[in-house]
């Protein structure tokens, strides 16, 4: 099993990650997959996380996930603020949404950074609404070339499953290029 | 068209098998966490994909009248609420299945208030338990899915409201993979529903729901009718025959649609098992684990999960856990003073019972509090031990619990 934890702010679309990794995992071949919002009241701007299981097998834990083996964080401030890291185990990955390298996270020897310039992915394909580059789905390109976990054609299934027309079509574009510029 | 499985929330199931059940009227008011379920039938209605009237209402107590009038004539109807959202209704939670009604109800299970909390726990539904409504528990979105279209037809077979309950957030706002019979497989299953005694006609006009008196009389027409007492006791046998019909109903949806769920109760490796683990809802799939977890330390545990709640399925429990050394029923409700409901409600049965083990109970995850696997295999290990040391009572555990400092 493959234990997922994310950390993003209010109104960066955590969820909508989380939801859509789910599906596109399921596309890829996980029979479990379960994806949810951590629970409560929820605030924009505020840290936030959720968490996703991926697995051979249908799931039967409910728990938010502690332990994980990766954690995917929308906002780099997080790793210090939220101190996204805790509980990650030995060998852990983490995608941080980041234009530096990942040599610049001073992080815990034993895990494994990786970097994506999600914004600027988004940016490229002109996936802005109301202002602001939507890192939401673009970010599942930079999770799909850092674990290998789910295919680039579901996680584009999964996109055009949740969004229609123009916004998919966007949101497909942003995961590519945030794909593409995935730093080890 | 075959059926298709696609990620999804509990919330999402719910809906969805209120479109494949053709439902003619929905009724409803938004409440967290329950709100998405009348929010994807609005949105079917709105569409057309979902020929049915979106009556918005002020209140739950609206929501459920609503359903009641349309029910009354003839209609298949939908709501859904959690928690105090519920409360609101209760005057008329109690007259749809007085009347007998065959309404069906979502519950995403919450906690109620004072103090505020939108999170899980099973005291909103446990509440209405003695209300006279059929109430199943589900736990995973795929039951949810397979379970409020089975509510339909147990519901119309015995003119009896059914709740179908779920936990909110923990599977209402959990994605997880769930097979969409297509329409005409529920087609087959289902078939719409229509029942003369329900459907108002002009020719032949009726007085519904007079006042009735203590004792039996003559109605308008010279014709013996019952009393209220009487009428209670046909609402409560409709209940016993549930115990017959809810099975049935679960083995027919089987034959159309390749799923069936248990029944009133289900088990896992229960068979061999000297310890079970009792509960309802998503917390007995989370057992199960544990059972598994125990077993690898030598303990045979076994977990018995609650489908049907009421009716109270006594012989089908009975038979499960006679010559058992322990059985443990956690409970994410409390009657305060007294202990949780179904740890109550399984003593009361297994009393006298020869061969009963001692029935302990515990609470936990009020409020959406965690309850890990880890808790959970130390509530069992307590039990086993306490039941070892010769124990048949012992004051209700609850876990995860932090009143000190």
């Amino acid at each position: 099993m493959h234990e997922i934890r994310w950390h993003g702010r209010g109104g960066q679309g955590a969820v909508t990650s989380a939801k859509v990794l789910a599906d596109a995992a399921f596309r890829s071949g996980f029979a479990g997959v379960t994806s949810q919002p951590s629970f409560g009241a929820e605030r924009r701007g505020a840290p936030i996380t959720a968490s996703t299981r991926l697995a051979d097998e249908p799931l039967r834990v409910l728990s938010q996930v502690s332990e994980p083996d990766i954690i995917v964080v929308l906002d780099e401030s997080l790793l210090d603020v939220a101190n996204a890291t805790a509980g990650m185990k030995a060998g852990g990955t983490v995608i941080v949404n980041s234009p530096k390298a990942p040599s610049e996270f001073a992080l815990r020897d034993d895990l494994r950074v990786v970097t994506s310039d999600v914004i600027g992915a988004a940016e490229a394909a002109n996936l802005i609404v109301g202002g602001q580059p939507m890192v939401s789905t673009a970010i599942l390109g930079a999770f799909a070339r850092a674990t290998g976990l789910v295919t680039m054609e579901s996680v584009e299934a999964a996109i055009a499953h949740a969004f229609h027309g123009s916004a998919a079509a966007k949101n497909i574009e942003a995961a590519r290029i945030a794909f593409d510029c995935t730093r080890a | 068209m075959a059926p298709e499985t696609s990620v999804m929330t509990g919330n999402e199931a719910a809906a969805t098998a209120a479109r494949l059940a053709r439902v003619q009227v929905i009724a409803a008011y938004p409440i967290t966490p329950q709100s998405p379920v009348v929010e994807q039938l609005a949105a079917w209605v709105e569409s057309g994909e979902l020929p049915a009237e979106f009556v918005a209402v002020e209140s739950e107590h609206s929501a459920m009248t609503v359903c009641i009038g349309a029910a009354t004539v003839g209609a298949r109807t939908f709501t859904a609420t959690s928690a105090n959202g519920l409360a609101y209704m209760f005057e008329q939670v109690w007259w749809a299945p007085g009347a007998r009604l065959p309404i069906v109800m979502c519950i995403a299970n919450r906690a109620m208030a004072a103090p505020w909390n939108v999170l899980n726990d099973q005291q909103d539904s446990m509440s209405v338990r003695d209300a006279g409504w059929v109430q199943l528990y589900c736990r995973n979105n795929q039951e949810i899915l397979d379970t409020t279209v089975q509510a339909y037809l147990i519901a119309e077979k015995l003119h009896l409201p059914v709740m179908v309950c779920y936990d909110g957030f923990l599977l209402s706002h959990t994605m997880m993979p769930v097979s969409v019979p297509d329409a005409e497989q529920i087609d087959g299953f289902l078939p719409p529903f229509t029942d003369p005694w329900t459907i108002v006609d002009p020719g032949d006009p009726r007085n519904i729901g007079p006042v009735t008196l203590a004792d039996p009389r003559n109605d308008t027409e010279g014709v013996a009718a019952p009393g209220y007492m009487e009428i209670r006791a046909l609402h409560h046998r409709a209940l016993l025959e549930a115990l017959a019909v809810i099975p049935a109903v679960d083995s027919a949806y089987h034959d159309a649609v390749g799923r069936s769920w248990g029944g009133l109760v289900w088990e896992h490796l229960l068979e061999d098992a000297d310890v079970v683990l009792v509960a309802a809802g998503s917390l007995a799939m989370q057992l199960t684990l544990t059972a598994e977890a125990l077993r690898e330390e030598g303990i045979k545990v076994g977990v018995l999960g609650i489908r049907a709640y009421r009716p109270f399925p006594i012989e089908a429990l009975r038979e499960r856990l006679v010559g058992r050394s322990v059985a443990l029923v956690f409970d994410k409700a409390l009657s305060y003073g007294y202990e949780g409901p179904i740890c109550s409600d399984l003593r009361g049965c297994l009393l006298g019972v020869e061969g009963a083990p001692p029935v302990f109970g515990a609470v936990c995850g009020l409020g959406g509090r965690d309850v890990s696997l880890e808790q959970l295999a130390d509530a069992a290990r307590g039990a086993v031990a306490d039941a070892a040391a010769g124990m048949r009572t012992r004051e209700t555990d609850w876990i995860n619990l932090h009143l000190e400092g």
